[in-house]
């Protein structure tokens, strides 16, 4: 089509969740969705995912969830970058399936290969009480929509402990940022390697 | 020992007279009336001894010397003055044990004989006598004699104290050396010889000490001495001890041979325990300590400020804390490394900024207007990321520099060995003699020297006469100053060449020694000395001459100097002998005048510093300076004669081989091979390579002869290299960091020179063999003296250089740094906060503030600002007075408003953001403007532009209108309000928690686990709801079920006559007397048995859609029937809030089908039939949506709304069919339909807003209405409890304020006036009459507003509580009893109702119908009371059950209704919210009527408009016939009429059949009647004849509250 002056610019996010550290739970499985402003469009790609259950090996006490991410945005407005909002639930001790986590992270603003390493916490319960029923139950306090991890508004309210880490490796490529006027890096053809790159190569 | 009491008085007088000049003013009254009466005259031998050191430092230094000299040892540590020492009292007082106290005791009894004496000579003498020792027990100690003495009866214990330490190492210095003086004293003597003795050989020693030096020091002083004793004991003690001392004194003898100790009983006084717990606490003095103690022995306090150096303001420290801190440090840790040069505590510059960063606020009444106008700037687009970044814009982006790194060397290591060491030295030193013999700095220096000696010998020589003589002089006057500038110069050089050729030969000595000694050799170093011979006669010859000059210059010199000197000399003496002179006047004058005030005699200070008599210098010797100049020649310089010894190291010797070394060397030489070496390359502090690792070699050098690339993106900060050494398989140690220059950009590959950059390690490496270490002391003396530490050093050769591109451009990025450092240094300093940043510009601001805040130019952090004033130029540059808050704000704006306003996507964004309706869902704003329709504006500029033009159109009437607009605008701020509260969020709103369950839940869990999987009589479980987003049109369905209705008006036989009995007016104390009105039809006797008296069904209509059931038949017809509605949201938009606001209405319509025959002719009727299918309209019911959709579900028996005239229908009871159900069912009027509404799905209704509003109310009531209403929420959290409401503008109100007795309008009052009953009937209906509108309708989402009656009446809108409210108000107005009840009623759910007391019964009224119920009516719609409200009370229903049918309302029972205010809590009084009175303005007359037209006009144009395919007739002749009974029917509020107007409208249009209905509402908006008219279906009949009738009567009462009647007739001619 009309590629001289396009309308819109893509943020193609691909790559994976790749882990969990929560030291002491086993057996989680993780969602991810994204949340995105209203000027942001979803054109390919899957914008939710739930991962299989990972049990953590003996070597390595680690959750391997290593679940895909690939999903294409359009947007017209950098405001309402998307956001990756992760969940991680497992079973507690009587069997129910309770959350181990939540977490949210920006897809990075500029190309490149990025690891991030997002902390996850869960709402606390309002009293002593409630946190002994709450386990007994199985019915932890929960986030009426893991997307308010997300957004800042409301959260003044809540208490939360955190649990663990999920790491997220995110390959970013963007296409007419720079020619819509927004610039996020320092080329944006020119690949930077990891998120701090060397300052001087030997040749 | 009278007569030696006397003279040692004598003596004590004499020394307090001096004594006396020093401590004038210090001494204390009390203390000495209090020594005087406890006063012993006595001197106790200890306190003789102490007494000598007590008055030695202070007074006598002159004295003290002899006096003291036992002390003296100790006391004099420095040459300072130490702080007293402790008596020896002390020591003595330790170390007695029992039989010293027994002595006390004696002299006690002694002293109070003596004392009883002394009292009877009243003298000033012991006062006298007294004072010197208490003074010095004051001053000196700062504690009382008494305690110190005391403290050294510990002396044993171990104590940390310091300074005790040293007072008992005092003690015993002073006790060794002192030697018993032969002659005790008789007080000795009698002790001697009266005491018994404990075997304790060493103490009694010391005892003897102590009477001798006693005897020694009461020779000559002991005054003063007897005060100690008295202090050491408290008065009852001594009273005590003098009993006994008596007793002791009795039997004396006994004693002796007894050996018996009568001892008194083990008692500590208390003034002994808090000694002992001063020995156990320290508590430092807060005196100040004096500043010798805090310094090292012999050191001037030195003071940095003075001396120019940057000294930060020290932290405040209140002075006494600090000498408590002081006091404490000497003592704890007496160290001193806690005291600075200056003897102060170190203590870094204080941290607090001594001004304040915010500058003060302006002075108002300054027009800056003008000033702060903001500017646009555009944007600049910032290329770099950081300030170092490289610009990625720049298309060559690659820079780079090359290290060269060749090499290492090692100048020590820890494998160095002996030999190593001092062959690292002499390589040292031979590098510098080469150095130095390159410069040859001394040849050159001696060869000036000659030069300027021939300037001046021809300048002496008058061989230019063309010069003047002064010029000439004073050029050979500097040529001098330079000659002797030189000659100093080249001593030094020559001297220190000298020495560096000694020190070589010196080290090469040793090193030979060395390895002579060890039998072994590790470096080929070999030192060669050559010499060079020299003609030895020229070289004399030249070394005399040049003596010769020297001294010659010299004696010119030394020469001026002493001239000079000499007129120095005599001006001073001249000086002096003035001086002299004064002081001899003034010496005179002095003995005039002895009493002068004392700033005259300072005033006479200064002359009296001035020096001693001047000596005249002597003049110079010429053989003396010839010695001077020989000997320092013959000490710097070469002998004449000597041979040059020019020194040449070289490589060329042999390492001894391994395996002629000792074991330790061959260790050491393996560990050197174990070793190995390699460099990391740092760039900015990252690792960017390093080199390869190479062995350590022998020689300790390392060559690498690397070159590094260094392709960078940033600009260098810093190039790093570190050194690593690994040994043998371990891993690498850093040993030295070693910081490369960056290079200067003109340096470039090629070019740079090989640099050599030393570095050295701090660490310490001690090793088992040979090898030296590192850090660890060793020596090379045999005895081990002369110890060396070495620490581990090198050098690394390298070069450093930018790179040259293929093209032969320097690679070398842009050179930008300067300007940043400068920014970064100026953010450092505060100047921006103290002028701003516009204020940096302006130099001249800058160093005026520098000026003013007394910038320290000596503080580093000031420096590049003290650099920038001096450096710059003064400009002259803008700058406002006035102070910006935001001075930033502008460079932030990255477009200008006028772009923001002109720019739709901006504007589309702003508006967006703001939550306008129109754009709050606004998806994927597009980038272009261009891209952006105009029309999306469109609505919103329109919705602008109505805000503020009133909208007839819909309104007809203005006074709506403008009401419109103002709930309009009501609506919009309180969605405003609404919108900010929706942002507050609670946790619940966020975090989905489980409650806790409580005892009831979890016996009812448990029960459920009982529970039959499939039980036999399931329960209605509660459907899961949906949250609305998710919703789309056709989602969402209105289900009605329709189940059966009774009493349904019945068809009149069309050609009946009526002998009906009109039905006699009947008053409400009829309805509610539950006496059935027996109004038994007369004529149901008429109807045939069989006949179907009507056949209804049932048309719920919904938003234009229409279902109805099938018809059934009879008056009380049963459908059991469901229909489905669809239901649509407005602008499909299932939010909340939206659904919230949908005003659409269901109409529930019953009918009555109607068949006729329309066979025209009969012959036909055997072969078909031919019907026609009319429906009349009996009734309607209405339900809001938004009822359904808060209450979610409906279920009821609902009553009917049947016009009040009902052409050819009549409500007859058939008593032959119904019987059963008539005494129950005729209690009430009319017909009643049974339904069940809800959704499907279950929508979510909105929950009102918890935001706490503010509220007027006295906080305690507040408190309390929370109280109340959670106290009732526990016992029945189903029934509604109100206190507090929220009124129009958002504030909490408390209830009962909104009750007050109000006017209703006169016009009312003046109808019935003999008939109260009918009278609050009118004003039930008048208040019926007020449209309704539910809050949520107009404040979506927005709990109840409550509004003032008056606000009320101005709105024309209310719904439940204010028509209650009102109606309330009337009834209260009119004396009656009256309440709010607030409860649940079919079909509003939570309303509000109005109960009054009559007589003797209750009623209950429904405000917005104005109906009245009795209290024990059952079709009463209300169906729970939760709790009344009265104008001074609010009671809460506490009873068993909340039906009005089974509650008691008698509110005084405490039993069955809580009360708000009680005894407890008594009625305040509150003020009423609502107004004095209500004022009521007649409706305009002609305007209802022009508005009735209008009405009628529409109706008809609507009714024609509906039927499209059919031509609506208007019959005009019953139209006016319907008009005029109109008026009838409101003034009998459409009761009693029906029968008369049937009976005219019979006879008027006797052949028409007719079928109509008066329809009659409270006018709001016309669309409501429309729709009304709509659904009663009138306009559907299809018969080609059919006409119709349309009549619009509105009747005004005051306050524009219109009741609208419309009637609507169809006519069917009938043949």
């Amino acid at each position: 089509m009309a590629a001289a002056s396009p309308s819109v610019f893509l943020l193609m996010v691909n790559g994976q969740v790749e882990s969990a550290q929560f030291p002491e739970y086993d057996d989680l499985y993780c969602k991810y969705c994204f949340v995105y402003g209203q000027d942001w469009a979803p054109t390919a790609g899957l914008e939710e995912g739930i991962s299989q259950i990972t049990c953590k090996s003996q070597d390595v006490r680690q959750a391997l969830v290593w679940l895909p991410i690939d999903v294409t945005f359009k947007s017209t407005n950098p405001f309402g970058w998307p956001q990756m909002v992760l969940s991680v639930y497992g079973p507690d001790v009587f069997g129910n399936d309770v959350v181990r986590g939540y977490g949210a992270v920006h897809v990075p603003f500029s190309p490149g290969r990025y690891r991030k390493t997002i902390p996850m916490f869960v709402p606390e319960s309002t009293s002593k009480l409630q946190k002994f029923t709450s386990w007994f139950m199985g019915r932890r306090p929960e986030y009426t929509d893991p997307k308010v991890v997300a957004q800042g508004e409301g959260r003044e309210v809540t208490r939360v402990r955190s649990q663990g880490f999920v790491t997220v490796v995110f390959n970013v490529v963007t296409k007419d940022m720079r020619k819509l006027g927004y610039d996020t890096g320092p080329t944006d053809t020119q690949a930077t390697w990891g998120t701090s790159p060397a300052q001087g190569l030997p040749h | 020992m009278n007569p030696k009491e006397e003279k040692v008085k004598i003596i004590a007088e004499e020394f307090t007279e001096n004594e006396e000049d020093a401590a004038v003013g210090r001494r204390k009254k009390k203390v000495q009336r209090q020594q005087r009466k406890k006063q012993p005259p006595t001197a106790g031998p200890e306190e003789m001894v102490s007494e000598t050191p007590h008055l030695g430092p202070q007074q006598e230094p002159g004295q003290e010397e002899p006096k003291t000299h036992l002390l003296s040892t100790t006391a004099r540590r420095g040459p300072r003055s130490l702080p007293p020492i402790p008596s020896a009292s002390r020591t003595g007082f330790a170390e007695f044990s029992m039989r010293e106290r027994m002595r006390e005791k004696l002299q006690a009894a002694r002293s109070k004989a003596e004392s009883a004496l002394l009292q009877e000579i009243p003298t000033p003498r012991p006062r006298r006598l007294r004072s010197p020792s208490e003074r010095e027990s004051e001053t000196e100690f700062g504690t009382e004699p008494g305690k110190e003495v005391r403290r050294t009866q510990q002396d044993d214990d171990s104590q940390n104290y310091s300074k005790v330490k040293f007072r008992d190492s005092g003690r015993k210095i002073k006790s060794k050396p002192q030697v018993p003086p032969g002659f005790p004293s008789p007080e000795e003597a009698y002790n001697f010889f009266t005491f018994n003795f404990d075997p304790e050989p060493e103490e009694e020693r010391s005892e003897e000490e102590k009477a001798g030096a006693k005897t020694r020091g009461g020779a000559d002083q002991e005054a003063g001495a007897p005060g100690q004793q008295v202090n050491t004991t408290a008065d009852e003690e001594e009273l005590l001890d003098g009993r006994e001392a008596e007793d002791l004194l009795l039997g004396l003898e006994h004693m002796a041979d007894d050996f018996v100790a009568i001892r008194p009983a083990e008692y500590e006084s208390v003034h002994h325990w808090l000694q002992k717990e001063k020995e156990m606490l320290f508590v430092p003095s807060r005196l100040t300590v004096p500043t010798y103690k805090k310094l090292p022995e012999n050191v001037q306090p030195r003071f940095l400020e003075d001396e120019g150096l940057y000294i930060g303001a020290r932290p405040e420290v209140a002075r006494t804390t600090g000498n408590i801190m002081e006091n404490r440090l000497l003592v704890q840790e007496p160290e001193r490394g806690w005291f600075g040069d200056d003897g102060r505590i170190l203590a870094l510059p204080s941290p607090i900024k001594p001004f304040p960063s915010r500058p003060p606020v302006l002075p108002r009444g300054q027009s800056t207007a003008a000033e702060l106008e903001t500017l646009y700037k555009k944007a600049v687009k910032y290329v770099h990321r950081s300030q170092h970044m490289i610009g990625s814009g720049d298309p060559s982006g690659n820079f780079q520099v090359d290290i060269d790194i060749s090499g290492l060397i090692f100048t020590h290591h820890p494998c160095f060995s002996r030999e190593h060491v001092l062959a690292a030295k002499l390589a040292q030193l031979y590098d510098q003699y080469l150095a130095r013999h390159q410069r040859n700095k001394a040849k050159f220096l001696t060869d000036k020297l000659h030069a300027l000696r021939n300037a001046v010998q021809t300048g002496l020589n008058p061989e230019k006469p063309q010069q003047s003589l002064e010029t000439t002089q004073k050029t050979i006057k500097e040529y001098k100053a330079e000659i002797w500038q030189t000659r100093r110069l080249r001593d030094a050089e020559q001297e220190k060449d000298r020495t560096l050729l000694k020190t070589i030969i010196k080290v090469w000595k040793e090193m030979k020694s060395l390895r002579e000694f060890q039998r072994f050799t590790n470096t080929p170093l070999k030192l060669v000395l050559r010499k060079e011979k020299v003609d030895q006669k020229a070289d004399e010859e030249a070394f005399e001459a040049e003596i010769q000059a020297e001294i010659s210059e010299l004696l010119e010199e030394h020469r001026e100097e002493y001239e000079q000197k000499m007129e120095e000399y005599r001006a001073a003496h001249q000086q002096w002998k003035a001086w002299k002179r004064a002081q001899r006047a003034r010496k005179k004058k002095k003995k005039h005048a002895t009493e002068e005030p004392p700033d005259e005699e300072t005033e006479e200070a200064p002359p009296e510093e001035d020096p001693g008599k001047p000596v005249p210098p002597e003049p110079t010797d010429r053989a003396v300076l010839e010695q001077q100049v020989r000997e320092r020649a013959a000490q710097s310089r070469r002998r004449p004669g000597e041979p040059t010894l020019v020194p040449e190291l070289s490589l060329a010797g042999s390492v001894t081989p391994n395996d002629q070394c000792p074991r330790v060397e061959v260790l050491r030489r393996e560990d050197v091979r174990r070793r190995s070496v390699y460099l990391k390359v740092l760039f900015n502090n990252k690792e960017v390579s390093r080199t390869v690792s190479r062995q350590l070699g022998a020689d300790f050098r390392v060559h690498f002869g690397q070159i590094f690339n260094l392709q960078i993106f940033n600009w260098p900060e810093s190039l790093t290299l570190q050194v690593y050494e690994t040994v043998g398989h371990s891993s690498a140690t850093l040993l030295a960091e070693v910081f490369l220059p960056i290079p200067e950009t003109t340096v470039v590959t090629g070019r740079a020179p090989i640099e050599e950059v030393e570095f050295s390690s701090n660490q310490h490496v001690t090793l088992d063999h040979e090898g030296v270490g590192s850090g660890v002391p060793f020596s090379f003396e045999a005895d081990g003296s002369n110890q060396l530490i070495l620490m581990t050093s090198g050098k690394v050769s390298h070069s450093v250089a930018w790179a040259i591109g293929e093209n032969g451009i320097p690679l070398i990025p842009p050179l930008s740094q300067q300007n940043i450092g400068f920014r970064s240094a100026l953010k450092r300093a505060d100047a921006i906060s103290s002028i701003g940043t516009s204020g940096l510009a302006d130099m001249k601001k800058l160093a005026k503030w520098a000026t003013e805040s007394k910038l320290d130019p000596n503080d580093p952090n000031n420096a590049p600002l003290m650099q920038l004033i001096s450096v710059a130029t003064s400009g002259e540059s803008y700058v406002p007075d006035f102070f910006r808050l935001e001075q930033l704000q502008q460079e932030f704006n990255f477009v200008s408003d006028e772009e923001l306003n002109r720019s739709k996507r901006f504007r589309l964004l702003q508006l967006r953001n703001q939550e306008v309706p129109e754009f709050r869902n606004y998806k994927q704003i597009p980038v272009y403007d261009r891209e952006i329709m105009e029309k999306v504006f469109q609505d919103y500029e329109k919705r602008l532009r109505d805000r503020n033009v009133i909208e007839t159109k819909d309104h007809i009437d203005t006074h709506r209108a403008t009401v419109a607009k103002y709930l309009q605008q009501v609506r919009e701020s309180v969605i405003n309000r609404f919108l900010i509260a929706k942002h507050h969020f609670l946790l619940t709103d966020l975090v989905v928690e489980e409650e806790v369950p409580n005892i009831s839940i979890l016996g009812l869990s448990l029960f459920k686990l009982a529970e039959q999987k499939r039980p036999l009589r399931p329960r209605r479980k509660g459907r899961k709801k949906v949250t609305a987003q998710s919703l789309s049109d056709g989602d969402v369905k209105l289900l009605v079920n329709i189940i059966r209705a009774y009493d349904i008006p019945v068809r009149t036989p069309t050609p009946s006559k009526f002998q009906q009995p009109s039905r006699s007016s009947r008053t409400f104390v009829e309805k509610h007397a539950a006496s059935p009105s027996t109004h038994s039809p007369t004529h149901s006797a008429d109807y045939p048995l069989g006949q179907v008296l009507v056949r209804p069904f049932v048309e719920v209509s919904f938003q234009r859609t229409i279902c109805h059931t099938t018809t059934a038949e009879g008056p009380n017809p049963s459908w059991n029937e469901e229909l489905e509605l669809p239901f649509r949201a407005p602008n499909g938009d299932y939010s909340t809030a939206s659904l919230q606001s949908v005003k659409d209405d269901v109409f529930i319509n019953i009918f009555d089908e109607v068949l006729y025959d329309v066979l025209e002719d009969d012959r036909e009727r055997g072969r078909g039939i031919h019907t026609r299918i009319e429906r009349h309209w009996l009734g309607c019911v209405k339900i809001p949506f938004s009822t359904i959709y808060f209450q979610s579900r409906i279920d009821g028996t609902f009553k009917i709304d049947i016009p009040p005239v009902l052409l050819g229908y009549s409500k007859e009871r058939s008593m032959m069919i119904e019987r059963g159900f008539d005494s129950v069912r005729s209690l009430s009027e009319g017909s009643y339909i049974t339904l069940f509404i809800t959704m499907e799905p279950q929508l979510v209704p909105g929950e009102s807003v918890r935001e706490k509003f503010d509220s007027q109310e006295d906080e305690k009531l507040l408190q309390a209405t929370e109280k109340f209403q959670a106290e009732c929420a526990l016992k029945f959290p189903n029934r509604q409890c109100l206190t507090t409401v929220i009124d129009i503008s958002g504030k909490t109100v408390f209830i009962t304020r909104y009750l007050r007795p109000l006017n209703p309008p006169e016009e009312l009052l003046t109808v019935y006036p003999s008939n109260p009953q009918a009278t609050a009937e009118l004003v039930a209906r008048y208040v019926s009459l007020i449209p309704f509108l539910p809050d949520t309708v107009s404040f979506a989402g927005i709990c109840d507003l409550w509004s003032t009656s008056d606000q009320f009446l101005d709105l024309l809108a209310g719904d439940e509580e204010e028509h209650a409210v009102l109606l309330c108000n009337y009834f209260l107005s009119l004396g009656k009893k009256a309440w709010l009840v607030m409860g649940s009623a079919i079909p509003e759910g939570p309303t509000a109702y109005v109960l009054t007391w009559e007589q003797n019964h209750y009623l209950i009224w429904n405000p917005c119908s104005g109906h009245f119920y009795g209290q024990f009516d059952t079709f009463c719609p209300l169906k729970s009371v939760g709790c009344l409200i009265g104008p001074d009370n609010v009671w809460f229903n506490i009873q068993q059950y909340d039906s009005p049918l089974r509650i008691n309302f008698d509110v005084t029972k405490p039993k069955l209704w809580k009360s708000f205010f009680s005894r407890s809590l008594p009625y305040p009084g509150l003020s009423s919210v609502q107004p004095e009175e209500l004022i009521y303005q007649c409706t305009d007359k002609a305007a209802a009527a022009e508005l009735q037209d209008r009405i009628e006009k529409i109706l008809k144009e609507k009714i024609m408009d509906w039927r499209p395919r059919h031509l609506t007739r208007w019959n005009r002749y019953c139209t006016s016939t319907l008009r005029h009974f109109l008026p009838l029917l409101e003034r009998s509020q459409g009761e009693d009429v029906e029968d008369d107007h049937r009976a005219e409208l019979l006879k008027q249009l006797g052949d028409y059949r007719f079928s109509g209905f008066p329809l009659h509402m409270a006018y709001s908006e016309v669309k409501p009647l429309i729709e009304a008219v709509y659904s009663t279906g009138v306009h559907n009949i299809d018969v080609p004849n059919v006409e119709f009738a349309l009549a619009v009567y509105i009747h005004p009462y005051p306050k524009n509250v219109l009741s609208v009647w419309i009637y609507v007739a169809s006519l069917i001619r009938s043949r």
